[in-house]
C-alpha cells in the first residue's frame, strides 16, 4: 500500500488515492506539460493516521450531523479534531518515505532551490460538479523535512476546518469519502504569476483567452489582493484583443531565509510595468491550447514565470480545473446544416 | 411606417435652417429630393459613406440614379420580405437616406414566397450568372467609351450628305448626352444586381460567428471572408510591377519622392530604349488598371489615376525606394490563402458542434461564392465607368464651353444634368441657327453663384440623423441597405465633448502607434504625405492603399472594417482606425498622435 506516490504515476483516475489536486497535476505530466516535479503523500497514508486520532471511527457521523449555518457548533466539533491531527505521531515509515521523498525532490537544486510547496489535495475536490477553490491550504516556501512534515498535518487538518466542513455540508459531500492526500512540489521561484481562463471569463467566448499576472506568487492574485494585470488573447490569430495593464502596488516573495512567504510592496519602477511580455503571452497560449486541447474542454488555469536563468525563464503550470461557469451554460448548436446552403440567407433576409 | 412621433436625441428635418449664406441651395438639386413635413416622422441619417462633401448639381446623380437602381432591385425584383427600398433626401447639399421596412407580417409572407424563388435561383446559379454579368459590364464600358461628343462645326462633316444619313449633326449631341445618362443608370442596376445578395451571404456568416464567439473581433470575420487575389488590388500591383522594372532598366533615378510626372514621361524620351520600354509598359498598365479613381464614384473631382498621374506617382516613388533597398514588393499572396484557411480553421475547431461545423462549412463557403463579384464589381463600375462617365460629361462641357455658354469645362458640373440637357438644346439652336447661345449670360452667374454656395456648404456641421429613432432597426436586411446598426446610432447621440483629445471609431487594424498626422482632405494631395507620418483622411477609399507601405497608420472619418484600405492595413501590419466621423476636423496636420488599432482609438497627444 503506498504511502507516497510520484506525480509521475498518477493521473485523472486516481483521485481516490491522490485527491483531486493530486489527481489533476499528475493528469499534465503525461502531456509533458511544465508541472514543478513532485510527489503526493497518499490519502492511504492519510488514513493510517487517522486510526489513530479516530481510534472510535466517529468523527464521520459527528460532522454529518453538522449544519453549515451554525458555525459555532462547527468550530466546537472541529477545532479538538484539528488539535489531535496536528499531534498525533506519525508512523515511522511514513516519515522516512516523506523526508526521503523531499530531498529526493530537493537534493538537486541548489542552496537556493530548496524551497517546496505543501498544498492540500481532498478527494471530491476540483471535480466538475465543485470548485473547491482556495478553501483548503497551501503552503509556499516550506524549507526542511521538519518544516515539511508539520505542513503535511497541517493540510489534513484544514480537512476540518469550519470553512471546507461547511463548505461540504452545504453540498451535502458525504463525510465518509472526505479524506485529504497531500502534494508535495518544487517550489517555483516567481518573477510573475497568474491566472488564465482558455475561455473568455465575460462573455465565454471560445476563441479567447483571458490572463490575468501580477508580480510575484500567484497567490497575491487568488486571494484579491492584488489588481492584476488583464490581457485577453485570441487562440486563433494570437492577437492581443486587450490590454489593460493596473498598477501593483503589493507582491508576495520568498522571505530572506527563503523558508516563507512574505507580502512587500513592489518596487516603484515595476508598478506600472506590464507583468508579462507578448512572448510570454503567446507561451502561455500555447500552454493554453495545449492543456485545453488534452482535456478537450475549457479549463481555469494557475501558471507561473519563474526568476531567472536567462535567456528565457521558465513557465510554469501549477494547476489546471475544468471551467465550470460557462460550461454549465453551454446551450445546443446554434445553427446546423441546411438542405442548400443559400437557405441560412433566405431564412435570415426572410422575416423572423 | 412608424407613425408615433417619439422625441428622439437628432433634430428633425423640419427644424434644419439653410446655412447662412447658401440660402439658394435648394437650386441645385431636383423639387422631388426636399424634406417635406410629413418626413419629421421618419428617421434619416447622413449617408456620410458615400457623400462626404457638400454634392455639386450634376453629382446629385449619384444618389438619384443609385437609389432608383437599388430599391427596385431590392423592393420589386428580389423582392426582399422585410424591406422596399431607399427614399433620399438633399439638405444643405448633403444627402439623407430612411429605409422603408414592410412590416405586416401577411405581406411579408407572400413577399417570402418570390423571395425565395428569385434569390435561389441567383444563389443556384451565382457563378454562370456572374461570367455572364462580366461580359455585361465590360460591354457597357466599351458602349460608353464609344460615344463621341460631335463637334459642331462650321460646317457639318460631308459624309452626312454623301451617305444620305439624313440628320445634322446636333441631333447627335442630345442621343448622345441621353445615351450617356442612359448607360449610366444601368451600370447602377448591374451595380446593385447581386449586391443585397452577396451582402445577405456576408450578413449571416457574421451574425452566426457572432452568437458562438460574442467576443470576436470583427476584423477576425472580415479575415476570413476577405478575397486575397481580388481586382482592387491590381492597380497597386503594377505600380510595384512598374517599379521594379524602373530599377531593372536603370530610370529608377527619375523617381524622387517629388517627381514630377510630366517631367519623368519628358526625360524618358532621352532615356532611349530602357526609357521607352518604361513609358510603354506605363501605359499598357494604366488601361484599365489607372482607371481606378480617388474616391469612390460619387464626385466628379474623384479623378482616376489616368487623369491625375500625380497620385500614382506619390506611391510609385516610394515603391522605387525599396526596391532599391532590396526589397521585394510582391504581395505574399500564397502565405495570405494559408493563413486565411488557418483562421477559418481554428475558429471552425472551436465551435461546439458537428452540427454547427456543417453550417459554418456552408455560410463559408457562401461568402467564399459571392465575395468576387462584391470585392470586384466597385471596379467596373464605380472606378472603370464612372471614372469615363464623368470624362464624357467632360466633354459635354467642352462643347459648352466653346460655345461660350461656360467659362470652364469643369463648370458643366454645377448644372443638374436635366439643366445640362436644356444647356445642350440652347447649344444645338445656336448652332442650328447661326445665333450665339443664350444661355452665357444666364448660366455663367449660376455657376458662378453655385460654386460659392458649395464653399459655403462645406462648412456646415451635418448632423448624423434626423427625426424619431427608427423602429425596424434589428431587421438584419434593413441593416444590410442602411449600413449602420443601433451601436452606430447610439454613439452619434452621445456628445462630441465627451472625450478630450480622444477620437473614437471602429478597430480596422491592429497594433499601437505613434506619430505626427498629416491631415490630407483629398487624395490628390498624397504626395505631401512624408515616411512614418500618421495619415488622417475624410475616408478610406483604395486609392489611398499605395501609400500604407509609407506611413506609420491610417485614421479616417468614414469607412468601415471590411473596406479595402482596413484589409491593406491589416495585411502590412499597420494600425488603422476608420469610421471615427470627425477625425479630420479635430486633429491638425503636426498633431502628435498615438493610434490604438485593438481599441479603435485615437489620442491626441501634443
Amino acid at each position: 500500500m503506498s504511502l507516497v506516490a510520484s506525480l509521475e504515476d498518477v493521473g485523472q483516475l486516481d483521485t481516490y488515492l491522490v485527491g483531486g489536486k493530486g489527481a489533476s497535476l499528475g493528469e499534465l505530466v503525461t502531456p509533458g506539460l511544465p508541472i514543478p516535479r513532485g510527489f503526493v503523500v497518499t490519502t492511504n497514508a492519510f488514513r493510517l493516521v487517522a486510526a489513530q486520532f479516530d481510534r472510535a471511527g466517529s468523527i464521520a457521523e459527528r460532522v454529518a450531523g453538522l449544519s453549515a449555518e451554525d458555525h459555532e457548533a462547527v468550530e466546537a466539533v472541529t477545532a479538538p479534531i484539528r488539535r489531535r491531527i496536528e499531534e498525533t505521531p506519525l508512523p515511522a515509515a511514513l516519515r522516512d518515505e516523506v523526508v526521503a521523498g523531499y530531498h529526493a525532490l530537493v537534493g538537486e537544486g541548489t542552496e537556493q532551490d530548496t524551497g517546496v510547496a505543501v498544498r492540500s489535495s481532498a478527494t471530491g475536490e476540483d471535480s466538475l460538479d465543485a470548485s473547491f477553490a482556495g478553501v483548503q491550504d497551501t503552503f509556499l516556501w516550506v524549507r526542511g523535512a521538519d518544516a515539511v512534515l508539520s505542513k503535511v498535518r497541517a493540510c489534513w487538518a484544514s480537512l476540518y476546518s469550519v470553512e471546507s466542513v461547511c463548505y461540504r455540508r452545504q453540498l451535502a459531500i458525504p463525510e465518509g469519502a472526505a479524506a485529504m492526500a497531500v502534494v508535495v512540489q518544487r517550489m517555483v521561484d516567481a518573477r510573475s504569476s497568474g491566472v488564465m481562463f482558455t475561455r473568455s471569463p465575460s462573455s465565454g467566448d471560445r476563441s479567447l483567452v483571458a490572463v490575468e499576472s501580477a508580480w510575484g506568487l500567484g497567490s497575491a492574485v487568488v486571494s484579491g489582493e492584488v489588481t492584476p494585470d488583464s490581457f485577453l488573447v485570441s487562440k486563433v490569430t494570437g492577437e492581443i484583443v486587450r490590454r489593460q495593464l493596473s498598477v501593483k502596488h503589493r507582491r508576495h516573495v520568498p522571505n530572506s531565509a527563503r523558508d516563507g512567504v512574505v507580502d512587500e510592496e513592489v518596487p516603484a519602477g515595476l508598478q506600472e510595468a506590464p507583468s508579462l511580455s507578448d512572448e510570454e503571452l503567446g507561451r502561455l497560449l500555447d500552454l493554453a491550447r495545449a492543456v485545453e486541447g488534452h482535456y478537450g474542454r475549457a479549463q481555469d488555469v494557475e501558471w507561473a514565470i519563474a526568476n531567472g536563468p536567462p535567456p528565457r525563464e521558465h513557465l510554469f503550470l501549477l494547476q489546471s480545473r475544468p471551467e465550470t461557469a460557462w460550461s454549465r451554460q453551454d446551450a445546443g448548436a446554434i445553427a446546423t446544416a441546411k438542405p442548400r446552403a443559400f437557405d441560412h440567407v433566405i431564412e435570415v433576409l426572410g422575416g423572423r | 411606417m412608424p407613425s408615433e412621433q417619439t422625441r428622439g436625441p437628432f433634430p428633425l428635418p423640419s427644424e434644419i435652417t439653410d446655412v447662412p449664406g447658401a440660402e439658394g441651395w435648394a437650386s441645385m438639386y431636383p423639387y422631388f429630393t426636399r424634406f417635406r413635413p410629413e418626413d419629421d416622422q421618419r428617421f434619416w441619417f447622413y449617408n456620410s459613406m458615400h457623400f462626404p462633401e457638400p454634392v455639386p448639381a450634376f453629382d446629385a446623380i449619384t444618389s438619384e440614379i443609385p437609389y432608383t437602381a437599388i430599391g427596385a432591385n431590392t423592393a420589386r425584383v428580389f423582392v426582399f420580405p422585410t424591406t422596399l427600398g431607399i427614399e433620399h433626401r438633399i439638405v444643405n447639399g448633403r444627402v439623407y437616406i430612411t429605409a422603408n421596412p414592410v412590416s405586416d407580417p401577411e405581406e411579408i409572407q407572400r413577399r417570402l414566397e418570390l423571395f425565395q424563388r428569385r434569390a435561389g435561383h441567383y444563389y443556384a446559379n451565382w457563378d454562370e450568372l456572374y461570367a455572364g454579368w462580366k461580359e455585361r459590364i465590360r460591354d457597357l464600358i466599351g458602349e460608353l467609351e464609344e460615344i463621341e461628343v460631335p463637334e459642331l462645326g462650321e460646317v457639318d462633316d460631308e459624309q452626312v450628305v454623301t451617305e444620305a444619313r439624313g440628320f445634322a449633326s446636333n441631333h447627335l449631341v442630345r442621343e448622345r448626352y441621353h445615351r450617356c445618362i442612359d448607360l449610366f443608370s444601368k451600370m447602377w442596376h448591374y451595380h446593385t444586381e447581386f449586391l443585397m445578395l452577396g451582402y445577405g451571404a456576408y450578413v449571416v456568416f457574421f451574425e452566426f460567428l457572432h452568437k458562438a464567439f460574442p467576443e470576436i473581433p470583427d476584423q477576425a470575420v472580415a479575415r476570413m471572408v476577405a478575397g486575397i487575389d481580388v481586382i482592387m488590388y491590381r492597380p497597386d500591383e503594377e505600380l510595384k510591377r512598374l517599379a521594379k522594372l524602373a530599377v531593372d532598366l536603370g530610370v529608377d533615378d527619375l523617381f524622387p519622392e517629388d517627381a514630377n510626372p510630366a517631367e519623368v514621361f519628358a526625360t524618358l524620351e532621352e532615356r532611349g530604349e530602357g526609357g521607352k520600354k518604361w513609358a510603354a509598359e506605363y501605359q499598357a498598365s494604366s488601361i484599365p488598371w489607372f482607371y481606378v479613381s480617388t474616391g469612390d464614384g460619387f464626385y466628379h473631382h474623384h479623378r482616376s489615376w489616368l487623369d491625375n498621374p500625380a497620385v500614382p506617382f506619390a506611391a510609385l516613388t516610394g515603391y522605387v525606394q525599396r526596391v532599391r533597398d532590396g526589397e521585394d514588393l510582391r504581395r505574399p499572396t500564397a502565405q495570405l490563402q494559408e493563413e486565411r484557411e488557418q483562421v477559418a480553421q481554428r475558429y471552425r475547431a472551436l465551435l461546439s458542434s458537428d452540427d454547427e461545423r456543417a453550417a459554418f462549412d456552408q455560410m463559408l463557403g457562401l461568402c467564399r461564392l459571392v465575395f468576387p463579384y462584391v470585392e470586384d464589381h466597385k471596379f467596373y463600375c464605380e472606378h472603370w465607368f464612372t471614372t469615363q462617365f464623368f470624362a464624357k460629361i467632360r466633354e459635354f462641357g467642352g462643347l459648352l464651353q466653346r460655345f461660350g455658354v461656360l467659362d470652364d469645362v469643369e463648370d458643366v458640373f454645377q448644372l443638374q444634368h436635366y439643366e445640362v440637357d436644356q444647356a445642350l438644346a440652347d447649344v444645338m439652336l445656336a448652332w442650328a441657327a447661326g445665333a450665339p447661345p443664350v444661355g452665357a449670360g444666364h448660366l455663367k452667374p449660376l455657376v458662378a453663384e453655385r460654386k460659392r454656395m458649395l464653399e459655403v456648404l462645406s462648412t456646415w456641421s451635418a448632423p448624423p440623423a434626423l427625426g424619431p429613432e427608427p423602429e425596424a432597426l434589428n431587421d438584419p436586411a434593413v441593416k444590410m441597405l442602411w449600413g449602420i446598426t443601433a451601436e452606430t446610432i447610439k454613439s452619434w447621440a452621445q456628445s462630441p465633448e465627451s472625450s478630450e483629445g480622444e477620437v473614437r471609431g471602429f478597430a480596422a487594424s491592429p497594433g499601437v502607434v505613434e506619430g505626427t498626422a498629416r491631415v490630407l482632405m483629398s487624395v490628390n494631395d498624397i504626395g505631401q504625405i512624408e515616411a512614418g507620418e500618421i495619415l488622417v483622411c475624410p475616408v478610406t477609399a483604395p486609392s489611398w492603399g499605395p501609400v500604407f507601405g509609407k506611413i506609420g497608420a491610417a485614421v479616417s472619418d468614414i469607412g468601415g472594417i471590411m473596406s479595402h484600405a482596413a484589409i491593406v492595413a491589416r495585411e502590412y501590419g499597420m494600425p488603422a482606425v476608420v469610421g471615427t466621423g470627425t477625425a479630420t476636423q479635430r486633429i491638425k496636420t503636426g498633431d502628435r498622435l498615438r493610434v490604438d488599432g485593438n481599441e479603435g482609438v485615437v489620442t491626441i497627444l501634443s
